[in-house]
């Protein structure tokens, strides 16, 4: 027999490719394809590979199975197999029979994906001879399309979880989908990590109570905890729990490595509490446990390909100390390109895409073909780069992240990525997605932008080596997303609470939700969940007699269909491009959309960088901001966004702490940094790996205070604002302080090293775990960043709407803004279901506290204190990002003061008439 | 030659005259006039949560209670004669009969012991339900006019509401957006005041015509001072 594979990124062109040569399996020979299947296979040449053999037996047998597979495995082919066989062998429709339901669903997080796969299924489908229809349903999809579909359902859907959330609203949803066998979730590890993975649990759990044997299949990357999937997947009350043995028919802790050529092994691992929900076995309990057993679905691991050649780049330049531009190492990186065919450039942030873009032309010589491609450009922008590097007309693209990007890589031979990768998982699956020939091995060059940088990707790089994973845990669900939930539920069908409740503790992310919290929901959705009794008579949905909830008013389901998802965009303006001084009349390209309050920043006449053209900014007309060809300025702005900064790792935190303890493994370091480390253990000293260095000293005219926590920006930021709150009150009188992803630095007047030496207070106590309380929740209280965080949970739970583009600004008269409410409910019921949802929102997200928790935790009676008459070089970096970092939201009275007495500096009396 | 006297007594505020009438800008967003011991404030627009919520949109019911308590504030500091409520005092023509006994009965005592006038606005025509104080379409007191909506042109001595000011400045970079009295010496449009009232910058052209550019002068509410900042620093949108 022969092997293929489909590989993700290879979809495109290469969907059927022989890899190997053929070598006979003895595993899978239990599991028969269906004759037409094994006849063309046999005309192609090839055979099916040992974990698409297996997934195929164990969905066979009832199960729902994870699929954890590096990139060219054949993901996809493995999670469709079942689904054809099946349909394969199925009897024809007679006449007069009705129309079947949906046989297979499949969720992909991109719409593009969804289009792929449309297009790329076809083809076996048909060459096989297989009756079996196969359609998307997309945003994109027209109306009669989508009405076609309701009554003449394909019998395999590709779709998005938006798509997913309507049709479980709409009130033929039982009926749509009670011929469903398999629901198939493609890139399951970034579909699950975010609300929208949240809303997605709720749907299969919707899904599993229409169909109670429906079977899930996972297709993931290698994630750090595959168990949280598996849970993902299947339904998690109790009452279904089987504890049997392994149901595969390999039985449990087997392994057919080798089966399918060098470097690529199926290991099937050993299962101890699978669950089965077949309806063979279901019903029965799992008696006598006393410890509650949480389900899970089958998982299938197929160690990774070749190893990809990782190195970073040891410049011939001075790597900077600080600035994530990475600008000294460009002419390295273009000569880089030069020799490569196809060269793909990952940054962190589109603000650092602009910058690279930019820079690299300004270096290109030989005029290569080199595009840009980020999330903020036009669609059709995008589009075309996508097709060009399809068509091997590219030679090097600057992109963000891989989910931006489209599906077709072309042939990629060099993946550079400039700036630390934040997360040993995140650089291998950019690296992985890259390269679709999963027995070559990509190469992969990492460019540190600065010299702590340099640490963290030798870091990125060893964890690659050893194959650490480092992805973040899931959280559990979120509020906002299940009041969403509940009201779709309504829109479908009057609904009865504890069914519900049953239903939605199914799903993993809300396996520990206690039925108050549950009922303040139902609460909340029904009449805004107010102490203050006073919506009753405006209920949305409302108990009927029967005691079920029910939706008060049509119009209620309209808009909740407008309103659908957990993506929240912060307001954006189209970038429309015009000739100079043309503001007025239409026409005009867009070439994509800035964030509002960085268009509001602008001035006329200002350059900025974007699409990576200078622009030149001619004015704000409706939604649009309306911008000429630039150039000729000397200060050119970049724009900044507020996303798509990820903090750095806590494992790969930890293995950065490490090295630095550990002068041993300096030599694998650059000579530069490696002097650098040495110096600092000369002038101050190097902290172990669990303890936490705080240096203090004098500089110019005030006193600083510099510690080492590593454990990302976002936790330093929690921390800075909370620590400058106690020396505040210390009388420390501290000015400011700036964080990085390393360390942190606050200044004041006073001299903080005497302060802690002489015990007012003691760093130990300056650092306690007690700044979590009251400190923490004063200041999160009048924090501007929970003002953002309540926004986007209440468009989320449907208290108000989404914008929509076309909206003028001048509806801000009518409409009542997110932050008026926040601060309406903040002093009037602080405790309300949102205000929690919010600030959990924010503990897990911008604040980080439970990563400061534990680090809080982890020091204390391990603060080294160091006072240094002078700036330290592990300081140096730190230092100077101060005052590069704009002033932050809590400031603006003070920047209006400013203003008022420039004004009133530079005008004197008389400012105006209407003053005396 | 003052600029900007602070009374130190009540709240640090703007002193400026419309149409030669003195009167203070006072950061909470009501215009007092001491010789006339007159208090205007604009747009309360009450009862729009529960309005919002007729049609669906489940907003907090808390912005009546947080309007009357911030209104109860100032008038209790200034002790007005006369208190001339600038029209949409109720976000809807039921406002009125919707309010909670509860603010009704606090409302009452705010009236009782002054003058206090309804304006008519676009959003409340008619007189409230079963409240005490006389409603007009407008209003005139010494050189002053009071009115909701500004009317065409350049108007002296016209005090309004209706558009919901506010004003922008960029400064160091950041954008900073708050409501604002906007005034040209002849002209006073008040900002609204209500709790769930949005706003709009006052170079938007709805205000086309309204104010003497040159001397334009927006009164930027801090959180317990006025920043006035002339037409030239101010940014649309």
């Amino acid at each position: 027999m022969f092997q293929f594979s489909l590989g993700l990124a290879a979809r495109s062109r290469y969907l059927w490719r022989v890899t190997a040569k053929p070598r006979p399996t003895d595993d899978s020979a239990e599991i028969r394809l269906p004759e037409p299947f094994v006849r063309w296979f046999a005309a192609k040449g090839w055979a099916p590979r040992a974990h698409q053999m297996e997934l195929l037996a164990r969905a066979q047998a009832g199960q729902s199975v994870l699929l954890i597979a590096p990139t060219g495995a054949g993901k996809t082919l493995a999670g469709f197999l079942p689904t054809l066989t099946e349909l394969a062998e199925r009897p024809k429709r007679r006449p007069g029979e009705g129309h079947r339901g949906i046989h297979t669903l499949y969720i992909s997080p991109l719409k593009a994906l969804a289009v792929d796969i449309e297009r790329n299924l076809g083809k076996p489908v048909e060459e096989i001879g297989l009756p079996v229809t196969i359609e998307t349903r997309t945003g994109d999809t027209p109306a009669h399309k989508r009405q076609r579909q309701k009554l003449v359902p394909p019998d395999i859907l590709l779709t998005t979880p938006e798509q997913l959330a309507l049709l479980i609203a709409a009130s033929d949803a039982r009926r749509f989908f009670e011929d469903l066998r398999y629901v198939i979730f493609d890139e399951l590890h970034s579909l699950v990590t975010s609300k929208r993975g949240h809303l997605l649990a709720l749907g299969l759990a919707r899904l599993r109570s229409f169909v109670p044997d429906l079977r899930a299949i996972g297709l993931s990357a290698t994630v750090a905890e595959p168990d949280e999937l598996r849970r993902w997947l299947v339904g998690q009350s109790s009452s279904n729990v089987t504890p049997t043995p392994d149901p595969s028919p390999q039985g449990g802790g087997k392994s057919c490595g080798g089966v399918s050529g060098k470097n690529f092994q199926a290991v099937l691992l050993a299962e101890e509490a699978e669950t089965s929900p077949s309806s063979l076995r279901g019903g029965v309990r799992g008696g006598g446990s006393a410890q509650p057993i949480q389900p899970m679905a089958g998982l299938i691991t197929v160690a990774g390909g070749a190893k990809p050649e990782i190195s970073i780049l040891d410049s011939r330049e001075r790597v900077p100390w600080a600035g994530h531009s990475a600008r000294y190492a460009i002419p390295e990186i273009y000569e880089a390109i030069r020799q490569h065919k196809t060269t793909l450039l990952f940054v962190n942030t589109r603000s650092q895409a602009e910058l690279l873009f930019q820079e690299l032309w300004r270096a290109n010589e030989d005029a290569l073909p080199i595009a840009l491609h980020h999330g903020s450009l036009d669609v059709g922008q995008r589009r075309r780069v996508e097709k060009a590097m399809a068509d091997n007309a590219l030679r090097a693209i600057v992109a963000t992240s891989t989910l931006d990007l489209g599906i077709d890589w072309g042939d990629v031979d060099l993946v550079v990525h400039v700036g630390a990768p934040k997360g040993a998982s995140r650089l291998a699956q950019r690296i992985g997605r890259a390269n679709h020939r999963m027995d070559e091995p990509s190469k992969a060059v990492l460019i540190p932008a600065n010299r702590f940088e340099v640490l963290e990707c030798r870091a990125a790089l060893d964890a690659n080596y050893i194959g650490a994973q480092d992805t973040p845990p899931l959280l559990e669900g979120a509020l906002d997303v299940l009041a969403q939930h509940i009201l779709g539920t309504a829109c479908a069908a009057p609904f009865d609470a504890d069914f519900l409740y049953e239903e939605v503790t199914s799903a993993a992310p809300y396996a520990g939700l206690d039925r108050p919290t549950f009922d303040r929901v139902v609460d909340f959705v029904a009449t805004g969940g107010y102490a203050l009794k006073s919506y009753e008579r405006y209920a949305r949905i409302r108990k009927t007699k029967e005691g079920l909830w029910r939706v008060t008013h049509p119009r209620i389901a309209q808009q909740y269909r407008l309103n659908i998802g957990t993506i929240v965009e912060m307001p954006e303006l189209n970038v429309r491009y015009v000739r100079q001084g043309k503001v007025t009349g239409y026409g005009g390209r867009v070439l994509g959309k800035v964030e509002e309050y960085f268009a509001e920043t602008l001035r006329p006449g200002d350059n900025f960088l974007f699409a990576g053209k200078v622009l030149r900014f001619e004015g704000i007309r409706e939604n649009e901001c309306v911008v000429s060809s630039g150039g000729g300025k000397t200060q050119i702005i970049v724009p900044s966004y507020a996303g798509g900064k990820f903090p750095l790792s806590t494992y790969l935190a930890d293995q950065v702490r490490a090295m630095l303890a550990d002068p041993d493994r300096w030599h694998t370091l650059p000579e530069q940094v490696e002097d650098w480390l040495r110096l600092q253990k000369e002038k101050s000293v190097l902290p172990k790996r669990g303890d936490l260095l705080v240096e203090t000293f004098p500089r110019a005219d005030r006193h600083y205070m510099v510690a080492y926590p590593f454990e990302g920006r976002l936790a330093h930021q929690t921390l800075g604002m909370l620590l400058t709150r106690r020396l505040e009150r210390a009388n420390a009188r501290p000015l400011g302080f700036v964080a990085t992803d390393y360390s942190l630095a606050v200044w004041g007047l006073d001299d903080m090293g005497a302060l802690f030496a002489a015990g007012k207070p003691t760093l130990g106590a300056l650092f306690d775990e007690d700044m979590l309380g009251d400190d923490l929740e004063a200041w999160l209280n009048d924090s501007w960043m929970l003002k953002r965080m309540f926004r986007t949970c209440a468009v989320i739970a449907g208290l108000i709407e989404k914008r929509f583009p076309g909206q003028e600004k001048t509806g801000r008269q009518v409409t009542v803004s997110a932050d008026l409410i926040y601060d309406v409910l903040r002093s009037h019921e602080p405790d309300h279901i949102l205000m929690q949802a919010t600030r959990a929102d924010a503990a897990a997200g911008l604040l980080d506290v439970s990563r400061l928790a534990d680090m809080l935790s982890r020091i204390r009676g391990r603060i080294v204190h160091k006072r240094l008459d002078r700036i330290s070089p592990l300081a140096v970096p730190v230092m100077l990002e101060i005052g590069k970092e704009s002033v932050n939201g809590e400031a603006n009275e003070t920047l209006l003061m400013e203003a008022a007495d420039l004004v009133e500096e530079a005008m004197g009396a008389g400012l105006a008439g209407g003053s005396e | 030659m003052n600029l900007a006297i602070r009374t130190t007594a009540t709240l640090p505020a703007d002193l400026v005259t419309v149409a030669g009438e003195r009167a203070v800008c006072d950061p909470r967003g009501v215009l007092y006039f001491p010789e006339l011991a007159l208090l205007a404030v604009s747009d309360l627009h009450l009862e729009k949560g529960s309005s919002l919520a007729r049609r669906g949109a489940l907003i907090p019911p808390y912005d009546t209670a947080a309007t009357l308590a911030r209104l109860q504030a100032v008038i209790v500091d200034y002790a007005p004669r006369i208190v001339i409520s600038l029209g949409d005092s109720f976000h809807d023509g039921e406002g009125a009969s919707r309010l909670h006994d509860e603010f009704r009965e606090r409302l009452e005592t705010l009236i009782s012991g002054r003058d206090w006038f309804w304006i008519a606005g676009n959003h409340d025509p008619d007189a409230p339900a079963d409240l005490p104080g006389e409603t007009v379409r407008e209003l005139a007191i010494a050189s002053l006019v009071f009115r909701h909506e500004p009317s065409k042109g350049q108007a002296a001595g016209e005090v309004a509401g209706h558009l919901h000011p506010c004003a922008r400045i960029v400064q160091r970079g950041r954008s900073v957006r708050r409501r604002c009295f906007a005034g040209d010496g002849a002209r006073m449009i008040m900002p609204a005041f209500g709790a769930y009232t949005g706003s709009l910058n006052v170079l938007d052209r709805a205000y086309s015509g309204l104010f003497n550019r040159e001397s334009l002068v927006a009164y930027m509410m801090g959180k317990d001072r006025i920043f006035a900042l002339p037409g030239a620093m101010l940014r649309a949108g």
